[in-house]
């Protein structure tokens, strides 16, 4: 093995492990405080569901040899991944798979965006393992395991297509089946601790420099290229979203700030490692317009995507998966892109993109509907209207403990009768 | 003059303030409190302790009215908040015994706006 390889593998797997419970910061800052708990417990069950699920499942059918459309089973229950190198890599068989692994886990959880404040928790068990084993592992199985999607030469270098369009679509299905919240449409759901939102979203592209960097899986002129553009697609994204909005209301806001972040590092992953740094700040300006447009015209339609799942990731996705197609460059490692006169690589991407949002409706749509033959796929009326921290977890994010008596029959209470 | 106070849960707060606006009842205080109606109280547990939560998350709503008022105000308080369990809340309607406004000194019912309900 690759010692330096490897070492920045395992840098990047901590950065992308980071991700997960940043995003419970970043949602849980914008949820209503009687359900913050069970919004952030959305996201870091996904480090251990997901996370299990993908040792003994999920990594053999995105990454295992299959056919064009599914891995095999050759690598469930961690067959085979070892020390030895992963064939074409530097580095070894079982890093690759955790680095993966730490993708999938954060992948299943940006969808929980779409359907806080309502979902049964039980219900989103179920449907967090089903999703990961038929959409993420296959789809991650079409771009970077051997399927078609990778052998058509569909572009996508950390997962703008395998990540956030799967998410994106996964969260408007969802949205949709399980129903908006009780008074949308008549109050507006606020954030209740911006700070913890914001920090969330230092955390994630402080995190995201893994996820896309960390992809080269080398430490080579690419990982530098991508990393780089990491930094600066985001920066080109608040820039905008704060000129428009100054534009719009004469007011630049910290929630959109923070929105932004997010929405250029969505917008330049899938083509961090083809484009150039000036193409890079190009795709998170041009990203940012219709993110924006999109999420500031959602609260108006029948839509409950209560964190903006569709219009950050989804949308973003779409547009930087398509951005990629016109950007890349044969300068910065990448085929010849629109800007070079080659319109093929463009319609690749949409195809990639029409396929893969394709699949993800479908297939949620069917996850779903199984489940709620079984359970219900929201909680109780009065449930929702108490906040899901109490009913689902039996626990208060802010309480004061203030009029808790202890029911357990310990020695301290005997003693105090 | 009476001044109306109400117990409600927190939740139902927007649709009473929604129907107290349709009632044109306009100047009101809103804080959080902390009580107990009478309703099952839920369990939490904190790392394997199971606690009884005696005290629910309440709102109390104050509102200082005149007489013409007093009833239109009960009776949107109690359309917004009432779900038929056990915990809605209560309204208390207290005798009032002099009423300013600060910004020019009006007292008793002219403090208080506006005089009559609408028709």
């Amino acid at each position: 093995m690759n010692a330096t390889d490897t070492l920045f593998v395992i840098l990047g797997t901590a950065l992308v492990l980071l991700m997960t419970p940043a995003l419970a910061l970043f949602y849980g800052g914008l949820v209503r405080a009687k359900s913050i708990l069970n919004t952030m417990m959305m996201s870091l069950v996904a480090l251990g569901l997901v996370g299990l699920l993908w040792a003994v499942l999920g990594y053999s059918l995105a990454f295992a040899p299959g056919n064009e459309a599914v891995g095999g089973l050759g690598h469930a229950l961690l067959r085979g991944v070892d020390l030895q190198l992963r064939s074409g890599k530097t580095i070894p068989h079982l890093l690759y798979f955790m680095y993966q692994g730490t993708f999938a886990i954060i992948t299943a959880a940006l969808i929980s965006g779409a359907i806080v404040e309502r979902m049964r928790f039980s219900a989103y068990l179920a449907f967090l393992g089903a999703w990961t084993l038929l959409v993420y592992s296959p789809v991650a199985h079409w771009a970077w395991g051997g399927g078609w999607m990778e052998r058509l030469g569909i572009l996508d270098f950390a997962g703008g297509t395998v990540v956030h369009i799967t998410a994106g679509t996964a969260a408007w299905v969802a949205a949709v089946m399980v129903g908006p919240r009780h008074d949308h449409g008549r109050q507006a759901f606020l954030p209740h601790n911006v700070p913890m939102m914001l920090t969330g979203a230092a955390l994630l592209w402080f995190g995201w420099v893994g996820f896309n960097g960390g992809s080269a899986l080398a430490v080579n002129g690419t990982a530098v290229q991508a990393t780089v553009n990491t930094v600066l697609a985001p920066i080109a994204a608040v820039v905008t979203w704060m000129a428009l909005e100054l534009r719009r209301s004469g007011r630049a806001t910290a929630v959109g700030a923070g929105t932004a972040i997010v929405v250029g590092l969505v917008a330049i992953t899938p083509g961090c490692g083809f484009v150039s740094p000036l193409g890079a700040l190009a795709i998170g300006a041009l990203t940012a317009i219709p993110c924006q447009l999109a999420i500031h015209w959602r609260p108006r339609t029948a839509l409950d995507d209560a964190l903006d799942v569709v219009g950050a990731h989804g949308t973003g996705g779409v547009v930087g998966a398509l951005l990629t197609g016109v950007f890349t460059t044969t300068a910065w490692g990448g085929p010849a892109g629109l800007l070079e006169g080659a319109p093929r690589q463009l319609g690749l991407q949409a195809l990639g993109v029409v396929a893969v949002m394709a699949w993800t409706a479908v297939a949620t749509w069917g996850i779903l509907a199984t489940i709620r033959r079984v359970v219900p796929l929201r909680v109780t009326a009065r449930d929702e209207a108490a906040g899901l921290d109490v009913g689902e977890h039996g626990e208060e994010g802010y309480g004061d403990g203030e009029g808790a008596i202890l029911v357990l029959d310990t020695p301290t209470a005997r003693a105090a009768r | 003059m009476k001044l109306v106070v109400a117990i409600i849960r927190p939740e139902r707060l927007t649709s009473v303030l929604e129907s107290l606006y349709r009632a044109e009842v306009r100047g009101l205080t809103v804080s959080k409190v902390q009580g107990h109606g009478g309703e099952t109280e839920h369990v939490e547990t904190y790392r394997g302790t199971t606690v009884k939560m005696d005290l629910q998350a309440k709102v109390r709503l104050e509102i200082g009215v005149s007489e013409a008022f007093v009833q239109p105000t009960i009776d949107a308080i109690v359309q917004g908040a009432r779900t038929g369990d056990v915990g809605d809340g209560k309204i208390f309607v207290l005798p009032v015994e002099q009423i300013v406004r600060i910004r020019n000194g009006e007292t008793d019912t002219a403090a208080v706006t506006p005089v009559e309900p609408a028709e």
